[in-house]
């Protein structure tokens, strides 16, 4: 039993590698990418960010383009999911949060007074590192930010709630029990019950906070491929513990350290060349 | 052995046994008291053997006794010959027995104590005959006759039993036509009554604003008229009625010789005991029990059942379940998530948990002063001036009751709540949040549902509180004896001005204030068991709908 138990996840895990190889020679099979050449989605111009005395994040500057997978690394602790939690407010929850320099999206800066923070986090939806279905249907999870919109016509709803469940490749495991509690799927399932419930409302933006960490290697990979297929309608933000992980899915890694945003660059350089040395010692493993 | 004694206490296990035995001691003294309750109170029902015997009286005379055996104590000799009796020297303690010898009309009480020494030649005939009456308790005796209209239709000698089916057929009917009176009085004649009283409480109120134009005043008299035309018809069928349920009667012999005559209406039931096998005894024993609780009281709250008492506390621990939920919920909704965390709102909450400690009377108190005469009084000046002098929410009622409870057991409520948000994981707000929603529709949409189990602990145990508060309820709305029920037929249906009867305050009445102390005691206990069995049942009934909910926001892992 042990022994299968064993096989099956070499397998998995070969599974996975194949595939990342797939997935990284799609991703950069063709013309080279170039920040310069991108369409900006969100900008971030001098942030820092302050919990209470403890200063989080210095001076931050950059872009993150339209359309295209944005990835996060670096050691625990050093401010990406603080910054990622930035770009839709979420910090604004976190009492004795102070935030200065701005963030601009569709160069509007959200930061601004009168911004609906609501609206704000409508266009840029988030999901999270553990799997946070609300207590109720898988019907209704996906449908919940559409009824905060006011929508209950059963016809949109219905489209929707299908549509989002089969971008997040999601409909053909549970299209029999749409009814059934959220809280019965595995957990592979929840997260990405989340992601159609995030993608129901078409967000511009997704922001992904370590989305597979809790997860298996299946599911794991199915959660990639996920976001590869995303990429096209979305612009996407994810933060990952995984250097392997980022360098499968994105486009573009901003490596982080102690606060700091190291070094901001094409996937493919970053990995292959980086330009500052602690990158390079964080990819190789001397630390983190 | 030192170093063994303090091995066994490094142990563990003197802890282990202590708790145990608290926990043992707790279970032991619950099941204790609910058995002493249920046999003294439930024991009552039971149709008891009546005993025929000689007793020698303590000043050597002797006489005749007919009646049941309720009791027996043993008591010291030195305190029997204390009161004068005669106890044979050496003899230590004496039996006493109190008999239940009914017939208070003849006899004046119905319980004596008895020297069990003093009693001879027992025996049960079988065609000694009880009969519960509706005024001065129990008839026990040999029946004699039976008349119509004052001439004897049938009759036996002492000791004979064939007249007894014409006895039953003719109780039967009686019963019926009682029935019949009962629906009328209550019903009819109560919903005219009612009416009138609405129609001229409309007249004065038409007056009050100077409306009481001629048309008006016509329409209202028209009205009466076909009242009080309906009045008069029930009236006649009354009287009609009155006159078939005296129609009969029966005569009957006391123990000491005496016969009584005794009209069949004022036959509740009638039965012998001594001929009953244990079938017809449980099937007996039934019907009183349902009496009990589904039937009015009669003679001063000592006979007949304690229905009211039961649909008051169910109506008003009900409404204060209504009242308190929004109040707590929504104060703990304040508290947790909007209020700024300081010393204000931690001051709030050590008030807020000290109300839980103030004395339930005090409540009362408040109750009386605030709601009753300031809140009902200007409500009375506002809404009801038709009604004025006599009060119609300034007089303590069922709502003031509910509310005054409402305020007792509010801080229950608001900290099982507090609690219960406390415990919703942060992951489902921020999932909530970052869908667009605001912090006032997560809370509705999510949060809200998920804590649903954690406020229902609270109205739980303020169940559990309310059920058994007394003190306050004194002041604010209870009586001893309600004449209707605050929930009816008449328009508005749900009567909140009414005063009404509690269980709690039931026992109390009967246990304390009663004239007859003996037959009251054992509906002490009985109320006292049947108190413990609704608040249980209420209290089940949260339980049962906290469990559903907790299985539907089954709580995520944390």
């Amino acid at each position: 039993m042990e022994a299968q138990t064993a096989m099956n996840n070499t397998d998995a895990q070969q599974d996975t590698k194949s595939h990342s190889i797939d997935i990284s020679s799609m991703n950069r099979g063709g013309e080279e990418l170039s920040l310069e050449k991108e369409t900006v989605c969100m900008q971030v111009k001098n942030m820092d960010l302050f919990y209470g005395e403890k200063q989080a994040l210095f001076g931050v500057n950059m872009t993150i383009p339209k359309q295209r997978v944005t990835a996060f690394i670096g050691p625990s602790g050093c401010g990406k999911s603080t910054l990622l939690r930035s770009l839709n407010r979420m910090n604004d929850l976190v009492d004795g949060c102070q935030i200065k320099g701005e963030i601009n999206l569709e160069g509007q800066n959200i930061y601004q007074k009168g911004v609906d923070v609501a609206e704000l986090r409508r266009r840029v939806g988030m999901v999270f590192q553990k799997p946070n279905p609300f207590p109720k249907s898988i019907y209704e999870n996906v449908a919940y930010g559409l009824r905060i919109q006011g929508i209950n016509n059963k016809r949109i709803l219905d489209e929707t709630v299908e549509w989002a469940l089969k971008s997040a490749a999601l409909w053909d495991e549970v299209k029999d029990r749409l009814h059934e509690s959220a809280l019965g799927m595995s957990g592979g399932q929840q997260q990405r019950l989340v992601i159609a419930r995030t993608i129901a409302v078409k967000p511009e933006v997704l922001l992904l906070d370590e989305p597979a960490s809790a997860l298996d290697p299946i599911s794991t990979l199915k959660i990639e491929e996920l976001i590869y297929e995303l990429k096209d309608k979305f612009t996407i933000a994810i933060v990952t513990h995984n250097m392997q992980q980022a360098a499968r899915v994105s486009d573009y890694t901003a490596f982080m350290y102690m606060g700091n945003l190291i070094e901001f660059g094409n996937t493919d350089m970053l990995f292959t060349n980086p330009k500052e040395k602690k990158t390079e010692d964080y990819i190789t493993g001397r630390y983190g | 052995m030192r170093q063994s004694i303090g091995d066994w206490t490094r142990s563990g296990s003197p802890w282990v046994w202590l708790n145990a035995g608290a926990v043992a001691i707790s279970v032991i003294m619950v099941i204790g008291l609910l058995i002493l309750i249920a046999s003294r109170g439930l024991g009552h029902f039971w149709p008891a053997a009546i005993m025929e015997a000689d007793v020698r009286a303590p000043d050597g005379s002797r006489y005749h006794m007919v009646g049941e055996k309720v009791e027996a104590v043993t008591v010291p000799a030195e305190q029997v010959r204390a009161a004068g009796i005669d106890v044979p020297a050496g003899q230590e303690t004496v039996d006493r027995y109190l008999m239940k010898i009914g017939n208070r009309d003849v006899y004046g009480s119905d319980f004596r104590w008895v020297i069990a020494d003093h009693i001879e030649q027992i025996s049960h005939p079988e065609s000694l005959i009880a009969v519960e009456r509706r005024e001065w308790g129990n008839y026990y005796g040999y029946l004699l006759a039976l008349k119509e209209n004052g001439q004897v239709i049938a009759q036996q000698g002492k000791g004979e039993n064939k007249i007894w089916p014409e006895f039953e057929k003719r109780i039967e009917r009686a019963l019926n036509i009682h029935d019949e009176i009962y629906q009328i009085e209550k019903h009819d004649i109560g919903r005219i009554n009612y009416t009138i009283e609405r129609l001229r409480l409309k007249q004065r109120s038409l007056e009050l604003k100077g409306k009481d134009t001629a048309q008006n005043l016509a329409e209202i008299d028209a009205e009466r008229a076909q009242l009080n035309a309906e009045y008069e018809v029930l009236q006649a069928k009354l009287a009609d009625l009155y006159v078939a349920a005296n129609r009969d009667s029966f005569v009957a012999m006391a123990m000491n010789g005496a016969e009584t005559e005794v009209s069949l209406s004022k036959v509740v039931r009638a039965f012998q005991p001594n001929m009953m096998g244990l079938g017809d005894k449980m099937a007996f024993y039934g019907a009183k029990l349902w009496e009990f609780m589904t039937d009015e009281p009669r003679e001063a709250n000592t006979e007949g059942g304690i229905f009211p008492a039961i649909f008051g506390t169910v109506m008003m621990v009900i409404l204060m379940s209504i009242l308190v939920t929004p109040f707590g919920v929504v104060a703990a909704v304040y508290l947790r998530e909007y209020a700024k965390q300081g010393f204000i709102t931690r001051m709030i909450r050590i008030a807020v948990n000290n109300l839980a400690g103030v004395p339930s009377i005090v409540y009362g108190v408040f109750g009386l002063g605030f709601f009753v005469y300031f809140l009902g009084g200007h409500i009375d000046d506002l809404f009801f001036p038709e009604a004025l002098p006599a009060p119609t929410f300034g007089t303590p009622g069922l709502m003031w009751a509910s509310l005054t409870l409402a305020l007792l057991t509010v801080p229950v409520v608001i900290v099982a709540t507090e609690e219960g948000l406390a415990r919703i994981p942060r992951s489902v707000r921020e999932g909530s949040l970052a869908l667009g929603a605001t912090k006032a529709e997560t809370l509705w949409r999510v949060v809200l549902p998920m804590a649903s189990p954690a406020m229902m602990t609270g109205v739980i145990l303020a169940v559990a509180r309310a059920a058994g508060e007394v003190a306050p309820l004194m002041l604010v709305g209870v009586v001893k004896l309600a004449p209707s029920l605050p929930l009816d037929g008449n328009y508005p249906f749900i009567h909140l001005d009414q005063k009404f009867m509690h269980l709690g305050f039931h026992i109390y009445d009967v246990g304390f204030q009663s004239p007859n102390v003996e037959a009251a005691r054992p509906l002490v206990y009985a109320t006292a068991l049947l108190l413990v069995v609704v608040i249980a049942l209420l209290n089940l009934s949260a339980i049962a709908i906290r469990n559903h909910l907790r299985e539907k926001y089954k709580a995520l892992e944390m």
